[in-house]
């Protein structure tokens, strides 16, 4: 008796440390390529699958709510939902997962409350109230709505609502935002990033937007060609050059931890600390000084040089150290990655001008920042 | 008037239509679904007597309901009555042949309604009977509605299986279609005439209410 105890008590210990582990091991023939993923995902508030169109990221996650024919093994901590050497294929409606549909995928013949009651009378023990997911998403007024009768944004308002209800143990939102412009996805990202951690669930967010990913994941696994490229914290994960070689044409830029110190109102200024550096932002009231601000710096707006410029413009000036730099035949340009205090920046130049300046990995540079981005 | 006849008729299309909700529902259902190679076939002999004549699917289930042969002499020792020239007989030849009225629509209903919302109904833990019941189903009303009305109005019709199988015995198998062919046969014009009005207007009102219907209800698309 003892003995449960203390295993009940471990893992509820191991659940609010975030450490619920989701393990993947499957293989998935499609189309012209095989889905082939072995990882072990950490759940941690929301794990992004980022990669190009057509990369299997939605086949990942209809292998994984248990959608697909997959082979291989699926398990959510000591919950094993496929593990075909063992003859384990549990059924999609048996696997404790949350699906949010592209699509959104409500039902047509029910009305708003009629879809959100669905799911909350099939919804397992310790689900979040109908009033709470009810609130937390605005969705009184829509209740006696129609789904035909809804926006797109609404529509995935209300989808999420209905898979909170259910309390799944684990959250797979497949692009949610892809059908949506950019106003509406304005709209519903607030929600997509506060309500998987306010109602305690788990997440993999699949996206082809480098800039959701960046801003609501806190780990990424990179998926291309129906294979895992990379895992790890998206910030690190989305800086590395193979990765983003792999992602297609997306902008490289990299996004860095800086604490805010001060407004500036006279100058219209918001000024962070990065690693002892001083960096100047526009105005942005909403941070407090002391908060921690994810700051987006895109390569194209750094440049380098190898001794302190003076007289410039630019105000933002890191002392750093050269740690990688690729240059391809090809293209006039050469990509360079800066380490400042512990954080990469990355640059883009001429390869012309990299030559010039004689610039080889361990040199120590100087990167100068011509424009920052706040990011969330 | 012949009441015998219209009420032995509605009573074998509304048992036939009912056994057929109950059998070409899962019918339909499984192969609006699978992936199976032999599907091909079941749709065929699904289809078959949509082409074939009705003496010729008389004439063979007459053979097979003989007390002679094993599926007649097994519901001859499980009942105790013959399935030729009776009202049994009646209604299992009618299922066969109206059964294409019945899976055709619905298949086409559950094959319009998809994967789609029932991989939403399980990612809400609804069992596959769960989901059929309150998702695909409902989805399928327009389905629903078209083939129980065209299996009724089929069986109502139905005059050479009836003829084979079930002969003409009064209250029994004397359906409305033999009556009215016994009528003119025997030169009594003006009843055949009074009995097929009736019988005319009845499809007629049924096919103009699933139309009427098919227009008024929600397409659910989307």
């Amino acid at each position: 008796m003892s003995a449960d105890f203390r295993g009940g008590a471990a893992r509820a210990a191991a659940a609010s440390a975030g450490a619920l582990a989701l393990d993947i091991d499957i293989e998935l023939p499609l189309g012209n390529f095989h889905l082939q993923c072995a990882e072990r995902l950490q759940m941690d508030g929301v794990t992004a699958v980022f990669g190009p169109s057509g990369a299997g990221k939605s086949a990942l996650l209809r292998s994984i709510a248990g959608f697909e024919p997959a082979t291989g093994r699926v398990a959510l901590g000591d919950d094993v939902w496929l593990d075909t050497a063992a003859g384990v294929r549990v059924p999609a409606h048996r696997r404790s997962v949350g699906y949010m549909f592209q699509d959104a995928r409500l039902f047509p013949h029910l009305s708003v409350g009629g879809n959100l009651r669905y799911a909350a009378r099939r919804a397992r023990g310790g689900a979040p109230s109908f009033d709470d997911v009810v609130a937390a998403l605005d969705l009184a007024a829509l209740l006696r709505r129609r789904p035909s009768a809804l926006s797109g944004g609404e529509r995935q308002r209300v989808a999420l609502g209905r898979t909170l209800l259910a309390k799944p143990a684990l959250l797979l939102l497949d692009e949610p935002l892809a059908a949506l412009d950019s106003a509406r996805k304005a709209d519903i990202l607030p929600y997509l990033e506060a309500l998987p951690a306010q109602f305690g669930m788990p997440t993999l967010y699949v996206s082809h937007a480098i800039d959701e990913v960046a801003r609501l994941a806190r780990r990424t696994l990179v998926l291309a060609q129906g294979r895992a490229r990379a895992f790890g914290p998206t910030a690190a994960v989305l800086q590395r050059l193979d990765v983003q070689s792999i992602a297609g044409p997306i902008e490289a830029s990299v996004l860095v931890q800086a604490r805010v110190t001060r407004h500036d109102l006279h100058y219209r200024l918001t000024w962070l600390e990065l690693g002892g550096q001083p960096i100047a932002t526009p105005l942005n009231g909403s941070l407090a000084p002391g908060a921690l601000a994810q700051v987006r710096i895109r390569a194209r707006d750094v440049a380098l040089a190898t001794a302190r410029p003076t007289a410039l413009s630019i105000r933002n000036v890191f002392a750093g150290r050269l740690t990688e730099l690729v240059a391809q035949a090809d293209s006039p340009f050469a990509e360079a990655a800066v380490d400042v205090a512990g954080q990469c920046l990355r640059a883009r130049i001429t390869r012309a001008a990299a030559d010039d300046l004689g610039l080889a990995v361990g040199m120590n540079v100087y990167a100068l920042v011509k424009s920052v981005s706040f990011d969330a | 008037m012949e009441t015998d006849a219209i009420w032995l008729t509605f009573r074998l299309a509304g048992v036939t239509t009912l056994a057929l909700l109950v059998l070409g529902a899962p019918l339909a259902w499984w192969l609006a679904r699978t992936r199976s190679a032999i599907k091909p076939v079941i749709e065929a002999v699904t289809a078959l007597p949509l082409v074939l004549p009705p003496t010729v699917l008389g004439f063979y289930l007459l053979i097979l309901f003989n007390p002679e042969a094993p599926i007649g002499r097994l519901w001859v020792q499980l009942s105790g009555d013959t399935l030729t020239f009776s009202f049994e007989g009646l209604v299992a030849a009618s299922i066969l042949y109206s059964l294409p009225f019945m899976v055709q629509p619905l298949q086409s209903a559950f094959t319009a309604v998809g994967r789609a919302p029932l991989e939403a109904a399980a990612s809400l833990r609804a069992h596959p009977l769960d989901a059929f019941l309150t998702v695909a189903a409902p989805l399928a009303g327009r389905g629903f509605l078209t083939a129980t009305v065209l299996t009724f109005a089929h069986t109502v019709g139905e005059f050479g299986v009836v003829l084979m199988v079930g002969g003409n015995i009064p209250g029994e198998t004397r359906v409305v279609s033999i009556a009215i062919y016994e009528q003119v046969e025997t030169l009594r014009y003006a009843d055949a005439h009074a009995l097929a009005a009736a019988l005319l207007t009845f499809c007629a009102i049924a096919l103009l209410a699933v139309y009427a219907a098919n227009r008024k209800f929600p397409t659910h698309v989307g």
